[in-house]
């Protein structure tokens, strides 16, 4: 335990708390968010955090569409979500309140900071009145701070500008709120000085404004608003705080350790993916190579260029991206070689809504390509679960030589949670062979090297350019079983065709069977895939706590799907499945099973809220 | 590290039948490389071919050595990542002037200026083959085709000058009329460190007979085709007796010897930092009927591109050691549930 906070007898002590943090894109909303959740998570609370930002980087300051948010949930206990409705919403300007009251619970706490609601504030923000003194708030407890003016004057003394002490109210707000929940200001400090290194102004200014921020609290007789949430009784272990990008990437790494072969990243920025080409840019010394091409497509071709060099390739992009790519995976899915491509999903379809969380690319997942090219997909369902997830798309890509398509989305993207940071041990070895040796013998007597000749997993051998006497060559058009080389013949491509088929049908044989969770002879099951775990989970607990009868099943392999997954489903009179999407694994599991699942659709950039899930769970089992 | 094995044509020729249409040029560049390989010193088996779409993307199934006919245009962006993961590998690419210039232009050029260690072979005909007959980024302007009925009222593409304005360090130019010329670039492609592009001017029979005979036919060759040479002042003609002058405004231009004097020619220099003179140069010819330099137009060092990349892992690994898993799991702040 690393508190050392000083736990003053006024604070009260709750199980968790729903903060949101709230204000112009310039301000640091996101910064201040982040700060406030790794303090906490080195407190050793549990946690779940929902990033919410707009797609411009600076949109005009004051309007509503330049409010950036941070919603974090933390708690003395196992969570799964950042919470239905924050019970404190800091709002750094008119705009930030206007835009995130309603998610704000009834009779909930409001901060704001008070020198930002002047006129000109108010009317871009739509108000024709101040709210704070018009009685629409009367509802609420409203603590007003002029922190614009309480950060310039600690600020002056140091000789920071005025303009200069305008950047650190956030850091005054941050201040403010870790006093409230009684947490160390040590991290933050830490954090400040290790971040800001060499602008000795800069770290003055935001450590003046965050030590202020406390110190308001405690001189405001601010009693009744301070709180402690104890640390959650987690599994023991090393925890590390971390966002489902960075553990993706991590994955990968891990990956090629435990491959044994190096990795090589395709990728072209594009939001909310490019965290995944800056984290494995970092990490040459894993030997990982890492290209910015000049488009998506180079970036997948690369990768592919990559693979049938020996390397892991992979590619990050978000859907537009994959639609791009679609002609480059179909060649990997004929030249039957490893590449993995990571969608992180958002809204669609075009640019759609670049920053804000959707999970409906799962259809283009599976049938995004011409003719008939079946590849496996995998689903994470929390950020943590990105790293293990990442671990098995490369498995399968390097075992079965296939493409994978590893889904993911905004929301895990940059959602981030305690994670139980496995031992490097317990990691499953995933090496594969490459081809060394001919493995034909022809109609001379010579050995040959037959590139599609396939070992018991129905996969060809991988022989990279370099290796002597297998020399051979490869190509998008139909080729001959066996040999490898063109082939127009109508039967053989009746036969390739169903031995891919087969091929990606076989993986199911390594994946696990799905397990039922919750009550396993309830009527009605709750399917998911992705980041609707946490709020179906939370969902299903609530149920039952309430004494209803609900199972859960969560699925991680898409295609092809575990082998018991028709038969489970089958014992179930009612399905239902929550998507980020219009119900697209509905119509696959009602495709594959003949089972009547009924899909519950959200696609409103916002993940599901559990007690939104509640409601529409009531909702539906009602008809 | 043994010695490479001596090798003959029969080596790098594989089991597959040719299958272009007879008297195609390309039949011409494949037997002129597969007769120069076994000059290179090179083993086949790190040896790849990577080609597009396109007849000349055929061309990787007709030699013993690795290859991948990929997709239209993508070429260039899949040898770079095999160039990249592989550096030791000598990685050829093949296509045309459709692949190449419209469908992969993006890639073609970013190729280029990154400066990746690939050979790159542009088989320009002039006409989309394959596809029977439209025309090409390259056709010239008014050409009638299934496409343009009317005539064509795109403005073409000069390879060269692309090439040259995408920051590319190797630059020739040949034809499939002459076996000696083509090995001879193809070798200098190979010899240099990083991105390599010759336009080789291809006959197709079929859709574009005879669109270079004007300049390649053995009879035409003398008076149509400028020689360039390193060093050397540009001359050309039955007799040497034209050659090339850069104007004042720095354009180059095709003159009589005798009107100016040998001195005031431009003598060639492809190892010119600047490649303004290359340029002027490619500009001589705006199409296959007037005088055409072929050759080397530019050769300069530039770091390569893999090489680059290989030197920042051998740093990273050299101030951090090899990757820990275990630490870089423990890399952010920690703290521990008992």
């Amino acid at each position: 335990m690393t508190d050392t906070a000083e736990q003053p007898t006024t604070a009260r002590e709750i199980s968790h708390v729903i903060v949101r943090f709230a204000g112009d894109s310039g301000d640091g909303m996101q910064l201040t968010g982040d700060r406030f959740t790794n303090a906490s998570a080195l407190f050793g609370n549990d946690l779940a955090t929902l990033p919410d930002f707009p797609a411009e980087i600076r949109a005009p300051a004051g309007t509503l569409a330049g409010v950036s948010a941070f919603q974090v949930q933390i708690s003395d206990h196992d969570i799964t979500t950042p919470g239905d409705a924050p019970s404190v919403l800091i709002a750094m300007n008119p705009a930030a309140l206007k835009s995130d009251l309603h998610r704000l619970e009834a009779g909930g706490t409001i901060i704001v900071n008070e020198d930002t609601f002047e006129d000109r504030n108010l009317a871009k923000a739509g108000y024709g009145e101040s709210p704070l003194d018009d009685g629409s708030l009367d509802g609420y407890t409203l603590l007003k701070v002029p922190m614009t003016s309480l950060t310039k004057e600690v600020c002056n003394d140091l000789g920071v500008k005025a303009r200069d002490a305008d950047r650190s109210k956030n850091f005054f707000a941050l201040g403010l709120v870790s006093w409230m929940y009684s947490r160390p200001l040590e991290t933050t400090l830490d954090w400040i000085q290790e971040k800001f290194a060499g602008k000795d102004l800069v770290i003055a200014a935001n450590e003046a404004a965050l030590k202020a921020g406390h110190a308001f609290g405690e001189t405001a007789e601010l009693g009744e608003m301070r709180f402690v949430i104890k640390p959650a009784k987690l599994e023991p272990g090393t925890y590390t705080n971390i966002n489902g990008n960075t553990a993706l990437s991590w994955g990968l790494v891990a990956a090629s350790q435990q491959a044994n072969l190096p990795l090589f990243l395709g990728s072209y920025p594009i939001t909310p993916a490019s965290d995944i080409l800056h984290e494995l840019s970092k990490h040459k010394n894993f030997g990982i190579r890492t290209l910015q091409a000049e488009d998506e497509i180079a970036a997948v071709g690369a990768a592919l260029g990559a693979s049938y060099g020996g390397h892991i390739g992979v590619t990050t992009t978000s859907g537009p991206g994959v639609a791009l790519k679609g002609e480059t995976i179909g060649l990997a899915v004929s030249l039957e070689l490893p590449l993995v491509i990571i969608d992180i999903q958002r809204g669609g379809p075009s640019t759609g809504l670049p920053t804000k969380t959707e999970a409906s690319d799962l259809m283009m997942a599976m049938y995004g390509r011409h003719g008939e090219s079946p590849l496996p997909i995998v689903a994470a369902y929390s950020p943590t679960n990105c790293f293990d997830v990442a671990i098995e798309a490369v498995r399968i890509a390097i075992t079965y030589r296939t493409p994978v398509i590893l889904l993911s989305d905004g929301y895990l993207a940059n959602g981030s949670e305690p994670w139980r940071l496995p031992s490097v041990d317990s990691l499953p070895d995933i090496r594969v062979d490459l081809a060394t040796e001919t493995n034909h013998v022809g109609a001379d007597g010579e050995p040959e090297f037959w590139p599609y000749l396939r070992d018991d997993n129905l996969a060809r051998p991988w022989a990279v350019p370099g290796t002597p006497d297998l020399m051979h060559r490869v190509g998008g058009i139909e080729k001959q079983d066996g040999t490898g080389n063109i082939s127009y013949d109508p039967d053989n491509h009746q036969l390739m065709t169903d031995i891919r088929e087969a091929r990606i049908a076989k993986i199911a044989d390594t994946i696990p069977d799905v397990e039922v969770l919750g009550d396993v002879d309830a009527e009605l099951c709750i399917v998911g895939w992705g980041s609707t775990w946490g709020a179906i989970t939370s969902a299903v607990e609530r149920m039952r706590a309430a004494g209803q009868k609900v199972a859960q099943i969560h699925l991680t392999h898409l295609n092809p799907f575990p082998k018991n997954l028709g038969d489970e489903l089958r014992r179930f009179d009612r399905v239902l499945v929550p998507e980020m999407n219009t119900g697209q694994l509905t119509r696959l599991l009602r495709a594959e099973f003949l089972v009547d699942a009924q899909a519950i659709a959200k696609v409103m950039g916002q993940p599901f809220t559990a007690g939104e899930l509640v409601t529409r769970i009531q909702e539906a089992t009602n008809d | 590290m043994t010695d490479v094995p001596v090798t003959t044509k029969k080596d790098w020729t594989s089991d597959q039948e040719v299958r272009w249409c007879p008297g195609c040029g390309d039949y011409s560049i494949l037997t002129a490389i597969q007769l120069m390989m076994p000059d290179l010193g090179v083993r086949r088996e790190n040896t790849v071919f990577i080609s597009g779409i396109g007849c000349a993307a055929r061309f990787p199934y007709y030699m013993n050595t690795y290859g991948m006919h990929s997709i239209h245009g993508r070429s260039p962006a899949i040898a770079t990542g095999l160039a990249m993961a592989r550096p030791e590998l000598d990685v050829w690419v093949i296509g045309g002037d459709g692949d190449m210039l419209s469908i992969g232009g993006n890639h073609l050029i970013h190729a280029l200026r990154r400066n990746v260690n690939l050979n790159i072979l542009l088989f320009n005909n002039m006409i989309y083959g394959l596809t029977k007959g439209q025309f090409s980024p390259t056709s010239e302007t008014g050409k009638v085709t299934k496409s343009t009925p009317f005539g064509s009222v795109d403005r073409p593409f000069n390879p060269v000058s692309v090439a040259l304005g995408a920051e590319a360090t190797f630059v020739a130019r040949t034809h499939d009329m002459d076996r000696a010329h083509m090995q001879a670039m193809f070798k200098r492609a190979h010899a240099h460190q990083g991105a390599s592009i010759v336009e080789v001017f291809q006959n197709c029979n079929v859709f574009n007979d005879g669109a270079f005979a004007s300049i390649t036919k053995k009879d035409n060759r003398d008076a149509m085709l400028i020689d360039l040479q390193h060093g050397e002042p540009i001359r050309f003609g039955v007799d040497n007796e034209r050659g090339v002058i850069l104007d004042d405004d720095g354009l180059a231009r095709v003159v009589d010897v005798a009107d100016v004097g040998v001195e005031a020619l431009v003598v060639h220099d492809e190892t010119a930092d600047d490649p303004a003179l290359s340029f002027a140069l490619s500009r001589l010819a705006s199409g296959p009927d007037q005088p055409t330099p072929v050759g080397v137009f530019r050769a300069v060092e530039r770091p390569e591109y893999a090489q680059s990349t290989s030197q920042q892992l051998a740093a990273a690994q050299e101030s951090n050691g090899p990757g820990d898993l275990h630490a870089l799991l423990h890399s952010l702040p920690t703290w521990e549930v008992t």
